[in-house]
């Protein structure tokens, strides 16, 4: 039965991938994206990966959803057919090329071990310790979360700094100066009555579900990239219905963009504390005398300074780009 | 689960193609990324997939359990996709820009004006 359910996912997501190539109309193909999303997040439930699920459905099918569709409104909604079809050879060729590399693609995939092996060399290399070792040395139930924050630290750094950094990378191309444009920007669904009351009733419950993922992370599925995505959804959909300019009110560009660094800085101090208490970076067992304890308040701080970075950099992005999209719709 | 074999990564692959395709072939720079975002789906699906076991469960160490599905390429996933969310943003607002400055994100457009400059 479960494997039933598996093929019928996966055919799901190929004929939605395939309706994303023949559609034209962007805002149909925005949609598909979004079905797509939320499909391979059920496939990961399917697979055991509850926290990547999680992660894939906040923002496969939520964030990069709204942010393509608030892109399409600067944009234009359709894709424009090929100016000159005859003599466009492009995708016959492209057809011949994807079809060989795939060929070659799935003939190495002979040589891959079976699907649900239990002996296959990604199992036994340095899972095993990870599993059977984490309950003694970090002492929390999940180990997804001792490996994100506590056995990969530095890499899971070295993420936030990315995340961090592509919030730079935003406000640095398309950030409008809102100083001077005093708008009283009206909300885009202000007639919407049913969805402001049952969103006004909702957010606090998101937010509440956030912190909760944010906190609980250590014993169920969940941590600080979730529970980041799905605080910032809260101030999105706020945003969404009641205006930008009320949405700043509550949080202005200055304190999110401080929040940001804020995150990355907690991560960082983190480490250092253990480097000035005799240890390598990141190294939480000497963050207390009980190393355990020291491995749960460092994975604690790590991954709020985990949600608040990623909490504020999606804020960032949408704040930005939705501020972008009233800008140019002025100037029309 | 046996008969499965190795039907999870064909899909992967075929997927894989997919958006490597729309990548090469679309013209238009939005639809371009959202390829690019099928692609990357393609590979967390592989790496989740390598992860799981047959007869395992969720890796949250709990009593009674002694199977578990492998942790490790969840955490690799799990930071890939909001990481990818993040990037994902980027080209958009590349996009943006080049939107304001050509006035379109055609490609075909963009290399005509890219010629008459």
């Amino acid at each position: 039965m479960e494997s039933f359910v598996h093929v019928v996912i996966l055919s799901m997501l190929v004929t939605t991938a395939i309706a994303i190539v023949r559609v034209k109309d962007l805002f149909a193909v925005t949609m598909l994206a979004g079905i797509y999303g939320l499909l391979s997040a059920s496939f990961f439930v399917l697979m055991d990966a509850h926290d990547v699920a999680f992660t894939e459905a906040a923002v496969g099918a939520g964030i990069s959803t709204l942010l393509v569709l608030t892109t399409l409104s600067m944009t234009g909604r359709f894709e424009k057919a090929s100016v000159k079809p005859q003599t466009d050879y492009r995708p016959v060729l492209a057809l011949v090329l994807v079809t060989v590399t795939g060929a070659l693609l799935i003939y190495g995939t002979q040589d891959m071990p079976g699907f649900g092996t239990a002996d296959a060399p990604v199992q036994t290399h340095v899972v095993p310790r990870y599993l059977n070792d984490s309950a003694t040395e970090i002492g929390i139930p999940n180990v997804v979360a001792s490996i994100l924050a506590s056995y990969r630290g530095y890499d899971t750094f070295g993420e936030v700094v990315v995340i961090f950094t592509a919030g730079i990378g935003v406000l640095a191309m398309i950030m409008s100066n809102t100083t001077k444009m005093p708008v009283v920007q009206t909300a885009l669904m202000s007639d919407h009555v049913v969805l402001r009351i049952v969103s006004k009733m909702l957010i606090p419950l998101i937010m509440m579900f956030a912190l909760y993922v944010q906190f609980h992370g250590e014993y169920g599925p969940g941590g600080g990239f979730q529970a980041g995505v799905i605080f910032a959804s809260a101030f999105i959909l706020y945003a969404m219905l009641f205006g930008l300019t009320a949405a700043r009110k509550v949080v202005n560009n200055t304190l999110v963009q401080l929040l940001s660094a804020l995150g990355v800085l907690l991560y960082g101090s983190v480490g250092v504390v253990a480097m000035i208490n005799g240890g390598n970076f990141l190294d939480y067992n000497f963050l207390s005398d009980d190393p355990v304890a020291g491995q749960m308040l460092g994975i604690l701080l790590v991954e709020l300074g985990v949600g608040i970075t990623v909490a504020s950099v999606m804020i960032i992005i949408f704040f930005t780009f939705t501020a972008r999209s009233q800008k140019e719709g002025e100037g029309d | 689960m046996e008969f499965l074999g190795l039907f999870n990564y064909w899909v992967v692959i075929v997927l894989m193609m997919i958006g490597f395709y729309i990548v090469i072939c679309s013209n238009n720079l939005i639809k371009k990324l959202i390829g690019l975002t099928i692609f990357q789906t393609s590979v967390f699906i592989m790496y989740i997939s390598m992860g799981k076991i047959t007869g395992g469960t969720a890796p949250v160490l709990a009593d009674g359990i002694t199977l578990y599905s492998n942790p490790l390429t969840h955490v690799l996933i799990l930071t890939a996709i909001v990481v990818g969310i993040a990037t994902t943003a980027l080209g958009l607002a590349i996009v943006v820009r080049i939107h304001e400055s050509y006035g379109t994100v055609e490609e075909d457009e963009i290399h005509a004006k890219d010629k008459q400059a």
